[in-house]
């Protein structure tokens, strides 16, 4: 694969536009983090509400938040934070109908949504768009971490091909998050978000971090795209977003 | 010498690397017997063999040589 500049994606900080897709366990911390980065647009994407059960790990929000929808909970942390530039929510969940639209909007995309199939539709959605994204995953105490800039570096479909099938993995609800691991991984998403901005050579691009708090162990994983791939390889299988690609989970 | 071991023929065994870590493994270990030697389902990780990714549906079949390096990341959807 030829090199590739990551200025391409350079945009100047005060102007620079972020959507964090899920203001929960690894959204929250992001958030936390960018409040305070100088981006001029925070997107806040999410269509759940909080629950008392969310706060260990749902930084932002607050107990006399509970009941709100997550992303006016989130604007109203921006704003008590000192975040001085817009916020624009979307309280709703992506789908194939407006996630295209809802990532154009913005200048890179942080995964901090909690299903494997979400997850997959804003690999999809990011590839098609050419927004750079950031993705995260955790559970219990582990997760991983990649930046994919669509087209240049290796994306989720590279490594994983599609998303596991329902049942064989346990959900947050199940199986529980340490708020702190999140938290780990949330913040090292918005440092990668950033250092997209900034045009930054060094991100986790064409690397997956696989995060274990037990051992406190970052193990670093070279990776490259995949020619095959279904979504940004030589032939894609996948060049509009269709339902049919993204089965609904069990426990969605 | 034609003792079987777990089934297969203990003629000797391979040394990989597995996340890092040396490992020695039955002749004929192929990656789904490696998966599953580390009970990890082999619906939710991705499989790296000397640097290129394995299809999951040659998990099967790919057999470990001497040598080798393996990377092996357990994919979780939790946000």
């Amino acid at each position: 694969m030829a090199a590739f500049d990551p200025k391409e994606f350079a945009v100047p900080r005060e102007r620079a536009r972020v959507l964090v897709a899920g203001a929960g366990g690894l959204g929250s911390p992001a958030l936390a983090a960018l409040a305070s980065s100088g981006v001029g647009v925070i997107g806040v994407a999410d269509s759940d509400v909080v629950d008392l059960s969310n706060l260990h790990r749902q930084v932002i929000h607050v107990t006399a938040g509970v009941g709100l929808p997550k992303t006016a909970s989130a604007e109203e942390f921006l704003k008590r934070s000192g975040f001085g530039g817009a916020v624009l929510t979307f309280q709703t969940r992506l789908d194939t109908g407006n996630i295209m639209e809802v990532v154009s909007e913005f200048d890179v995309v942080v995964d901090a949504c909690d299903t494997f199939r979400s997850k997959f539709m804003l690999n999809d959605a990011c590839v098609l768009a050419g927004r750079p994204f950031v993705h995260a995953g955790v559970l219990q105490f582990e997760g991983q971490i990649m930046t994919i800039y669509p087209e240049r570096t290796a994306c989720l479909r590279c490594l994983f091909e599609s998303p596991p099938p329902p049942g064989s993995v346990p959900t947050c609800q199940e199986a529980g998050v340490l708020g702190a691991a999140a938290g780990v991984l949330g913040a090292i998403q918005a440092a990668e978000a950033l250092k997209v901005l900034d045009g930054k050579k060094t991100t986790l691009s064409d690397r997956v971090v696989a995060f274990d708090a037990r051992h406190m162990s970052f193990r670093t994983v070279p990776v490259s795209r995949d020619p095959g791939c279904p979504v940004c390889g030589t032939k894609p299988r996948i060049d509009s977003m269709e339902d049919a690609n993204y089965p609904p989970e069990a426990c969605d | 010498m034609a003792a079987c071991f777990w089934g297969r023929e203990a003629g000797g065994a391979v040394r990989v690397t597995v996340n890092g870590q040396q490992k020695e493994e039955a002749n004929g270990t192929t990656v789904a017997d490696l998966a599953a030697s580390l009970k990890l389902d082999a619906r939710n990780i991705a499989v790296e063999l000397n640097r290129a990714i394995v299809k999951k549906s040659e998990y099967g079949s790919t057999v470990l040589h001497d040598g080798d390096t393996v990377e092996i990341v357990t994919f979780v959807g939790g946000g």
